[in-house]
C-alpha cells in the first residue's frame, strides 16, 4: 500500500510540488538566514580565532568582547608573566587607525600589533598568500588580509613593497598578504609588530591592549585564569571562553538574533502554512478515495503510515531542495562576492535544527489531514 | 476464478451452502439523539442466499443505503443481529470488521472511486494489495479480470481516458479480483447512459453471480430490474416485499 501511498501523492503534480515548495521554501529559508546569522557571529570573533600560538587572552576586568578593547600598561605585561603557571605572555596591540590612500582618501583599518621578538599571534604559513611573515621585521612593514587588498586596490596583482598607506602621518609599505576570517565590521586588517602599530594610532598613554599568555604543560589553562585573576585582577580566558563570551556580548545587547529570529520563524510558519494547506486540500480531495479504501479493508493505522509516508516523502525532498538551496547559495556568495568577507556559516547543527523544523512542519500537516481521514466514516463511499 | 489466499482463514466464510450469505433481524438505525433523531431503518429481517443477484430498490431516503452498509460491516446496527457469510457483524471488533471486509467483501460505487494516478490494471489490483499481494502479481491478475471485462486494450490506461461504462467496468473488475463472497454495488449505473446501464449490469450477472457469491445491487433505475434474480422494495426504513424474478441473460459486454 505504500506504492499506492506514493502514486496518489504524485499523481496530482500541481498539489504535489506545492507542498514540496512549501516544505522546501521553508527550509531554505530557515537554513539561509541561520547560516547568515551564525556567520555574522562568528565573523564577530574573527580575530580570537586567527590569532594563533596562545592559550589564553589577559585584559582589563570590565572587557566584554573582543572590540572592546580597554588599554593595560606596559608593566600589567610584567604582572602577567610573574603569575605561577604561565609560561611565557606576550604584548598584542588591537585596535583601528586610519589609513590615508594614494587618492587622497581615509579608509578605517584594522591594525594588529604582534610582539616584536616572536611575532606570537600573527598568520601560520597556510594562511599566507604573498610575502613572509619575517619581513614584518622590515621597516614600516605590514601584512594586509586578501579582503582589505581586494577592497583597496581591486584586482591589481600583488607586489611586495610597491603599495605604501599612511597611518598617523607614517608610512606602512605592504610587504605581504595573508588570509583572514571574515569580520564583523569589513575593515581592511593590517599585522604589523607592536612597536609599528603604535606608530600607526595618535600617541595614548596606555597602548596594550590584550596580553597573550601560553600556559604551563602541567598546569591547565583554566587554572593559570585562575591564578591570573586572583594575583592581578585581570580577567584572564582561554581562546574558547573569550569566543563565547563574545558571541553571548552580540547575543545579548543587540538586535541581531531577534531579527534573524524573525525570520527564521517567519519561514517556519510560512512553511507550515503552505504545506499544512496544500497537505489539507491534497488530503480533502482525496477523502472518496480514501473512504474507498478503507471499505475494501484497509484499517486506520495502514492509513495513517500511508499518510506519514506521503509526508516524509515531501518533508525530505524538501528539506534537500532548501538545505541544498541555502548551501549554494553560499557557495555562490562565496566566490561571486570578492570585495567583502561573506557572513555565510552552514554548521552540521544548521541542517539537524532545520531537518527538525522540516519534520514538525511536515508532522503537522500530516496530522490536520489525518483527522479528517481517520474520523472519516467508510460509509461515506455510498453517498 | 482462481481462489485468492486470505491472511486469517477465521475470517472466511463457512461453506456458503450451509446457510444464507446475509441474515438479517429485527435490525434497526437511528441516526442523531433527542429531537434531531432521524430512523432510518425499522426493525428489517433479511434473508439472501447465495447464488443470486438482488436488487435492492425503493425511493430517495427509503434506508437502502443505509442497509447495504450495515450489510457490508461499513456501519453499526442500533438493534438487532446482523449475520454477514456466517460471521455475526454485531459482535465483531473494529479492527477484525475491516479485515472481514477487506478479504470477503467487494464493492462496485457509483462513483466509480478509482484512484486517478493508477492505471486501470492498478486499480483494479488494490484489493490484492490490501490483502498483501507482491504489486507485480495483483496487476498481472488485475489484468487478467480486466482482459474477461473487455478491457484487455485499456489495462495502461487512466481513468480520465476511459469512458463512465469503462471505468465502471474497472470498479468491477476491482471489486471482484480478491474473489468475495458477497458483492456490494452501490448505483452501479446510476452515472451512466442506459446502454452502457445495461452493459454494467449484464457484466454484473455473467461475471460477478457465482454459486457461492451473494450479489446485491442497490438501484433506483427500474430498467435493470430484468437483472435481478430477486427485488427487495424498501419504503420508509422497511422492507415491503421481496419478489423473485427471472433474470435477463442476453445482453453481452461491449
Amino acid at each position: 500500500m505504500n506504492w499506492v501511498a506514493l502514486k496518489m501523492l504524485t499523481g496530482d503534480k500541481a498539489k504535489y510540488f506545492g507542498i514540496v515548495f512549501g516544505v522546501g521554501f521553508a527550509a531554505l529559508l530557515m537554513a539561509q538566514q541561520s547560516s547568515i546569522f551564525c556567520g555574522l557571529m562568528r565573523n564577530t570573533t574573527s580575530q580570537i580565532r586567527d590569532v594563533q600560538g596562545a592559550d589564553l587572552w589577559v585584559m582589563d576586568r570590565n572587557v566584554q568582547f573582543v572590540d572592546d578593547v580597554k588599554p593595560l600598561s606596559e608593566n600589567d605585561l610584567y604582572r602577567v608573566r610573574g603569575v605561577p603557571g604561565v609560561k611565557w605572555a606576550v604584548r598584542l596591540y588591537k585596535g583601528q587607525g586610519r589609513a590615508r590612500l594614494a587618492d587622497g582618501n581615509f579608509q578605517q583599518m584594522l591594525i594588529l600589533g604582534l610582539d616584536n621578538a616572536t611575532l606570537v599571534g600573527a598568520p601560520g604559513p597556510a594562511r599566507i598568500v604573498h610575502g613572509n611573515i619575517e619581513d614584518l621585521r622590515q621597516p614600516d612593514a605590514v601584512f594586509i588580509d586578501e579582503f582589505g587588498w581586494r577592497y583597496l586596490f581591486k584586482d591589481e596583482p600583488f607586489v611586495p613593497g610597491r603599495k605604501t598607506l599612511e597611518l598617523n602621518d607614517k608610512r606602512a609599505v605592504i610587504v605581504g598578504m595573508c588570509k583572514c576570517s571574515p569580520t564583523f565590521q569589513t575593515f581592511p586588517i593590517l599585522y604589523c609588530t607592536y612597536s609599528q602599530a603604535v606608530q600607526f594610532i595618535p600617541q595614548e598613554r596606555k597602548t596594550l591592549s590584550f596580553v597573550l599568555a601560553k600556559a604551563d604543560p602541567d598546569v591547565p589553562p583554566a587554572e593559570v585564569c585562575r591564578r591570573i585573576d586572583v594575583q592581578t585582577g585581570f580577567k584572564a580566558l582561554t581562546d574558547d571562553e573569550f569566543f563565547w563570551t563574545t558571541i553571548r556580548y552580540y547575543l545579548q545587547r543587540t538586535g541581531i538574533p531577534i531579527n534573524f529570529g524573525i525570520t527564521v520563524a517567519l519561514g517556519f510558519f510560512v512553511g507550515c502554512a503552505i504545506a499544512g494547506q496544500t497537505f489539507y486540500l491534497f488530503t480533502i480531495e482525496n477523502l472518496k478515495q480514501f473512504g474507498a479504501l478503507k471499505a475494501m479493508g484497509v484499517g486506520n493505522l495502514r492509513l495513517v503510515r500511508m499518510i506519514m509516508l506521503q509526508a516524509l516523502v515531501v518533508g525530505v525532498i524538501g528539506y534537500g531542495i532548501g538545505v541544498g538551496g541555502a548551501a549554494l547559495f553560499g557557495y555562490v556568495f562565496e566566490r561571486v562576492v570578492k570585495s567583502a568577507p561573506p557572513a555565510f556559516y552552514f554548521p552540521w547543527q544548521i541542517l539537524v535544527v532545520t531537518g527538525g523544523a522540516v519534520v514538525v512542519i511536515v508532522t503537522l500537516a500530516a496530522l490536520v489531514s489525518m483527522r479528517r481521514v481517520l474520523v472519516l466514516e467508510a460509509g461515506v463511499v455510498f453517498r | 476464478m482462481p481462489a485468492v489466499t486470505f491472511s486469517d482463514p477465521a475470517l472466511r466464510s463457512p461453506h456458503p451452502r450451509l446457510g444464507s450469505a446475509v441474515s438479517l433481524t429485527g435490525v434497526a438505525k437511528e441516526y442523531g439523539t433527542g429531537e434531531a433523531k432521524v430512523t432510518a431503518l425499522r426493525s428489517v429481517d433479511l434473508d439472501l442466499p447465495y447464488g443470486e443477484l438482488v436488487l435492492l430498490v425503493g425511493p430517495s431516503g427509503c434506508g437502502k443505503t443505509t442497509l447495504i452498509s450495515i450489510v457490508a460491516g461499513l456501519l453499526d446496527a442500533s438493534e438487532g443481529e446482523v449475520e454477514v457469510l456466517g460471521q455475526n457483524l454485531t459482535r465483531m471488533g473494529g479492527g477484525r470488521k475491516v479485515r472481514f471486509r477487506g478479504e470477503n467483501i467487494g464493492f462496485v460505487f457509483q462513483q466509480y472511486n478509482l484512484l486517478p494516478s493508477l492505471t486501470a490494471a492498478e486499480n483494479a489490483s488494490v484489493p490484492l494489495l490490501v490483502a498483501g499481494w507482491d504489486r507485480k502479481k495483483a496487476v498481472a491478475k488485475a489484468g487478467e479480470l480486466l482482459t474477461a471485462v473487455g478491457l484487455g486494450d485499456r489495462l495502461k490506461s487512466f481513468p480520465n481516458q476511459l469512458s463512465g461504462g469503462q471505468q465502471q467496468r474497472v470498479a468491477i473488475a476491482r471489486a471482484l479480483v480478491h474473489d468475495p463472497r458477497l458483492l456490494v454495488c452501490d448505483e452501479p449505473t446510476a452515472a451512466l447512459d442506459a446502454a452502457s446501464g445495461r452493459t454494467v449490469m449484464t457484466l454484473i450477472r455473467q461475471v460477478a453471480v457465482e454459486a457461492d457469491r451473494a450479489v446485491i445491487v442497490v438501484t433506483h433505475d427500474s430498467r435493470v430490474y430484468d437483472f435481478g434474480d430477486r427485488i427487495v422494495f424498501m419504503s420508509d426504513g422497511r422492507i415491503e416485499k421481496v419478489e423473485a424474478r427471472q433474470p435477463a441473460r442476453d445482453v453481452a459486454p461491449s
